[in-house]
């Protein structure tokens, strides 16, 4: 019973990097386009997060608001590459998928040789202290898996109901979404369609970027290569089967998290098998949800992966 | 418009192109305080000064061609394929099961033996995203990404434990990797660690040119791949070519990865793959994925690749630095190609040139 | 705040795409309570001037003057403010949206801070809604709505957005004879309040609506008057600056036995509910059966099914005794069967091929074209050289990507792959949309031709001048199912129109 509780408190923490990457996707990709990239905007967002700590403090104790500053200007970086990706596939045109692919190698590449240069080796930083709510967290069972996290755990999960709100009840919302199903209505009712693109892109990208810096503050408290581990690309995939809603987009990512801290309780749980297929799991089950998701797509913005131009004459 | 003006416009958007790309990187360099026309140096002309260099650039140009002409069939025939990596893997693994396996057949009968359970070890691996691409719509983009870390993990299962070298379990260096693979399986050496293979390169490249262009699959292969439904609707079964497209292309992976082993390695080893199944990609593209564009490509990429790995001795650059080229390689290429294809911009230039010729005169 | 417009010119517009002039000095003008018909053949520039007023594309030369103003528009929100208001051929809905969602795309008072004021836009499209008598349900989604109920949609929508000029584009390419009429007389009402542009090449419309007319060809405008002093058939020669003279099928019956026999076909569109509901149908060889209905009634479901592009759910497709029902592509086409699909651009040919590979798209396996499974160039090269000039395909060679041609050759290079397969049976979707006069005139005349042949054709249009004239029979599609079958003398506007409308029986 323990190992159970273990596994779904650590699942709660660890969920929160795939949960940020996704939201983001899933604003860039209700606007219509689709950011392989996510996982190198992640990778220079954990380089960045990192970097600034360990700057100040050489690896040991910093001020919190260090640590805040690192989630920043991740975000902030992050925010520019969604710019970038905007510039090559919204006012360029490019295809989505392969300039994705450019991207994420790119990001990938600029993080490790950023890394490599000022940083080097396997340096350590402290991170963000863990800040269980007073009263909550003495809860018996729910009080360990939910309310014992650091306060970036808290703020992420609030921030599937703020995501729920702008999508739907704002004008923004409102373009996003227009954008993405029936571009030429938007332009023709006046919209912006390119800008409002960039915006989604923008925020895609400040989340991707944010959820790499919570990767390397506050959950591993390090950056290495192997660090994003493919969650970039399990967050795109996650939009499209968490339909595009924040909600679904949630429960998806709660879902991997959970192959992936099995992983970390092998022996609690007694499975003699060798660990490499632990590590295997969450992909394999990516591979499986999408098999079954992919087929129908009805709720699918409809322009998505496809460039807009108003000069075509149809 | 004539044909001077745009064979000079096409020109000069692939030269701003180029100069794009060379300003971005040095940008790049600078940050790390590099010395940037030393760095380009080291990089692009160091290893063509001396035979040693030389010939471990063409040892990696072998598996980025092979790998870049798979890459290019599929992407021709509509599907992208950037699970090289993991099939690839899957093809050093067949490979050298059979090595270990049977290492008293004579050479003429294990060496093709072995290849051909590396290129049916790699079409298993390439066939698994085509039809859940064919049948369930699954996005290749995602599928083979997944499908790489997976492959990733058996590979290094398979080192550890299954295929150890008996002599690690013994001395215990900790280090992963098979036997050392009997010479019956061995890719004769030209010069330094060159094998045989890049023969094998070359003929796969006039192959694919023949496969593509002068037959009839490959005429319903580039059909399928066109964009359009005007494949399905002559009758072509475009699911089927889906398929055997990715088979194809990862049969090429696998057969890669057994003629690393054959060739350079001679035994299963850890980070064997070295990225070149996603390096392949920006070859093929690079290539404009044709066997005539490919073949210099992989030559191009071989050389900074290993270029690069000269840099951290020679400029203090991290190897890193080109992944960082090659995506942005990827992004420049697929820009400049919406750019050249942009008919209301090139006819926007023209006017602008022709108003101003009037003024002047 | 916005005044009446009382008047709008437009003075020596140009407007200019690579390769083309699509608006070549072209003046025009309306006053106060005026209806303006803008007339001319596909591709004359009409909707591309009617983008430019409405600030979607910005004119290379030119001027707009609205009451006697220059006005420069940098997009679309600058002519709403001015209270120009445009409808589209194609409906700029979004369709999972609801009507209200879509109107405050444009309704930017209701943009607050932080909150989207839905209610408010509600209000406003009921207020509108009940002024103008066009009924509509705000909460509605588009997808759930009817062509008809989305062109109110959209009428109550740009009428909300302060709309005191209105430009209609096409306004009854979808709509049943019925409903035309109603459209017209809903329009004459709005006079009073409104000043109307509508492009139409429907000449009956033009004659009814407007008080008058510009025709423009080719991006100029050849005429300019009042509607009232010229006929149709003027304005038609006006058009096309010749007498307009299409092909009439006044052949003899050629009794021929039955071709192609659809028996209680069942097929599933692709939102999942039964686009044809036993659907029977029998074409014979030697005659053409021209299907007439509205767009979205069943036609495409239909043709792809009998081409073995979608899946049946009961029924049979008998093709000379063969059934086709759930067949592949490649067999329905090994059996004969020729097809002229519907988006020429992206199912008849494949855009990047060459001309002369698109002419081999179907037959590439041949013992002429291949051998071994190999190309043979020389034959294609042949093959290709002898068709381009049967058919008279502009081209600058066989070798120029056949996505760069024109509709009017586009069409021909698969008229003349379709036919040179010696086909049984030949299915033409649509065949003339978008060509301008010599090309249908081409089409037509091939089809009249091949029907000599003893080939049967079933021709599905939403032109209905075109399925009267070229059709032995008129079945009229609806729902899914034929309502019935007119022999072409008793086939014309009025009752293929109530057919088209769900009327079975007009007792």
């Amino acid at each position: 019973m323990d190992i159970l509780i273990n596994i779904l408190a650590m699942t709660v923490p660890f969920s929160v990097a795939l949960l940020l990457a996704s939201l983001g996707e899933m604003f860039n990709q209700r606007a219509g386009v689709f950011n392989l990239g996510c996982e190198g905007v992640m990778a220079i967002g954990a380089f960045i997060g990192m970097l600034i700590p360990f700057m100040i403090g050489g690896g040991g104790q910093v001020p919190l608001y260090w640590n805040v500053v690192g989630l920043v200007v991740a975000s902030l970086v992050g925010a520019i590459f969604g710019l970038f990706f905007g510039v090559v596939c919204v006012s360029f045109r490019a295809p989505q998928g392969i300039a994705g692919i450019g991207l994420q190698m790119f990001g990938v590449g600029i993080a490790g040789t950023l890394f490599r240069h000022f940083v080097g080796g396997t340096q350590s930083i402290p991170g963000l202290p863990s800040a269980p709510i007073p009263f909550l967290s003495k809860i018996p069972v729910l009080g360990e898996i939910l309310f014992s996290h650091n306060i970036m755990v808290y703020l992420s999960f609030l921030f599937v109901p703020v995501a729920y709100y702008i999508l739907f009840k704002t004008s923004w919302g409102l373009k996003v979404r227009a954008v993405g199903t029936h571009p030429r209505a938007a332009d023709s009712m006046g919209i912006n369609v390119n800008r409002t693109r960039y915006e989604a892109l923008m925020v895609g990208g400040a989340l991707a970027g944010l959820a790499g810096a919570y990767l390397s503050i506050c959950q591993a408290k390090m950056f290495s290569d192997e660090l994003i581990a493919g969650r970039g690309f399990i967050a795109v995939a996650l939009v499209y089967f968490g339909h595009w809603n924040p909600v679904q987009i949630m429960l998806g990512a709660l879902l991997f998290s959970l192959t992936q801290t099995i992983q970390y309780n092998v022996q609690g749980l007694g499975l003699s098998l060798p660990y490499e297929f632990f590590v295997m799991l969450p992909y394999v089950v990516v591979v499986i949800v999408l098999s079954f998701t992919s087929r129908n797509q009805r709720t699918a913005p409809t322009a998505l992966g496809k460039s807009f131009n108003r000069e075509i004459r149809t | 418009m004539n044909n001077n003006f745009k064979l000079l416009y096409k020109l000069s958007i692939i030269i701003i192109a180029i100069l794009a790309t060379l300003i971005i990187s040095s940008a790049i360099l600078l940050v790390l305080g590099a010395n940037v026309p030393k760095t380009f140096y080291t990089i692009c002309i160091m290893p063509l000064t001396k035979m040693g260099h030389l010939t471990e650039v063409l040892i990696r140009a072998i598996p980025l061609c092979v790998i870049a002409l798979g890459v290019s069939i599929a992407y021709r025939s509509g599907i992208i394929n950037i699970g090289a990596e993991g099939q690839m893997a899957i093809g050093v693994l067949s490979f050298t099961a059979i090595a270990l396996s049977f290492p008293e057949l004579p050479k003429p009968i294990l060496l093709p033996f072995a290849l051909l359970m590396s290129v049916l070890g790699g079409a298993l691996w390439g066939f698994i995203p085509g039809i859940l691409k064919a049948k369930l719509n699954v996005s290749e983009l995602l599928s083979t990404v997944m499908l790489n870390y997976i492959a990733a993990q058996f590979y290094s299962f398979c080192l550890r434990i299954v295929m150890l070298d008996p002599a690690e379990k013994v001395n215990g260096s900790g280090t992963p990797q098979s036997m050392r693979l009997t010479s019956n399986i061995e890719l004769t050496r030209l010069a330094g660690r060159l094998h045989t293979g890049i023969f094998i390169a070359l003929v796969l490249a006039v192959l694919v040119y023949l496969l593509m262009w002068k037959t009839t699959y490959g005429f319903k292969m580039r059909a399928s791949g066109a964009q359009s439904r005007a494949a399905r609707y002559g009758g072509i079964n475009v699911t089927w070519y889906v398929i055997f497209s990715m088979i194809l292309s990862g049969a090429f992976a696998g057969l890669a990865g057994g003629m690393e082993i054959a060739g350079v390695h001679r035994r299963a080893i850890e980070g064997v793959t070295n990225n070149y199944g996603f390096s392949a990609v920006v070859v093929a593209l690079f290539g404009g994925l044709h066997p005539a564009g490919i073949v210099p490509a992989s030559f191009f990429f071989a050389l900074l690749i290993y270029g690069a790995t000269l840099a951290p001795r020679a400029v203090n650059v991290p190897a890193n630095i080109v992944q960082v080229m090659q995506g942005l390689i990827i992004i420049v290429i697929v820009t400049t190609q919406m750019v050249l294809s942009n008919a209301y911009l090139e006819d926007k230039v023209y006017r602008m040139i022709v108003k101003n010729k009037k003024e002047v005169k | 705040m916005e005044n009446k417009i009382k008047s709008l010119s437009m003075e020596h517009v140009v407007k200019r795409f690579p390769g083309v002039l699509a608006c070549d000095d072209i003046c025009l003008n309306v006053e106060e309570g005026e209806i303006l018909a803008l007339v001319g053949e596909n591709g004359a520039g009409k909707t591309t001037l009617m983008n430019v007023l409405m600030g979607i594309y910005q004119q290379d030369e030119g001027k707009i003057l609205i009451n006697g103003q220059e006005v420069r528009f940098r997009g679309p929100e600058d002519a709403f403010k001015i209270g120009l208001g445009m409808v589209h051929q194609q409906y700029m809905l979004v369709p999972n949206m609801s009507v209200v969602e879509n109107v405050a795309l444009g309704y930017k008072k209701a943009w607050k801070k932080l909150k989207l004021d839905l209610n408010m836009v509600r209000e406003q499209v009921i207020e509108v809604s009940k002024h103008y008598g066009l009924a509509v349900n705000p909460d509605a989604y588009i997808w759930q709505l009817s062509v008809g109920e989305q062109q109110r949609v959209e009428l109550v929508k740009t009428l909300c957005l302060g709309a005191k000029f209105l430009i209609l584009d096409e306004p009854t390419s979808a709509l049943t004879p019925q409903e035309t009429d109603e459209l017209i007389e809903l329009l004459k009402n709005m006079k009073n309040e409104l000043s109307i542009i509508f492009i139409s090449h429907k000449l009956n419309e033009v004659k009814a609506l407007s008080d008058n007319v510009t025709i423009l060809r080719h991006g100029k405008v050849v005429f300019s008057g009042l509607t009232k002093d010229y006929t149709s058939a003027q304005i038609a020669t006006l058009m096309t600056g010749h007498e307009v003279k299409l092909p009439e099928n006044k052949e003899e019956d050629l009794h021929g036995s039955p071709a192609l026999e659809i028996k209680e076909l069942c097929v599933k569109s692709d939102m999942g509910f039964l686009a044809l509901n036993n659907l029977n149908l029998t074409i014979n060889s030697g005659e053409i059966v021209g299907l007439a209905g509205v767009s979205g009634n069943g036609q495409r479901e239909l043709a792809e099914a009998i081409n073995g592009l979608r899946g049946v759910e009961s029924g049979e497709i008998n093709f000379f005794s063969v059934d086709l029902a759930n067949k592949s592509s490649h067999y329905v086409i090994s059996q004969g069967m020729g097809y002229i699909p519907e988006e020429r651009n992206i199912e008849g040919i494949v855009p990047s091929f060459s001309i002369k590979e698109n002419l081999i798209l179907k037959d590439y396996e041949d013992e002429k074209f291949a051998k071994y499974h190999f190309l043979k160039n020389k034959a294609i090269v042949e093959n290709a050289d002898k068709l381009i000039e049967d058919y008279d395909v502009r081209c600058p060679g066989l070798l120029t990507s056949a996505g760069s041609l024109s509709g009017g050759n586009i069409q021909k290079v698969i008229l003349a792959r379709e036919m040179t397969r010696k086909p049984k049976f030949l299915i033409a979707v649509y065949p003339t949309r978008g060509l301008d006069l010599g090309a249908i005139e081409f089409i037509h005349r091939e089809l009249l031709r091949i029907r000599r042949e003893g080939i049967g054709i079933l021709l599905i249009s939403e032109e209905l001048d075109e399925i009267i004239n070229l059709s032995d029979r008129v079945a009229v599609i609806y729902k899914g199912q034929i309502q019935k079958v007119l022999p072409h003398t008793e086939a014309n506007r009025r009752s293929l129109g109530i057919l088209m409308a769900g009327v079975k029986d007009e007792q």
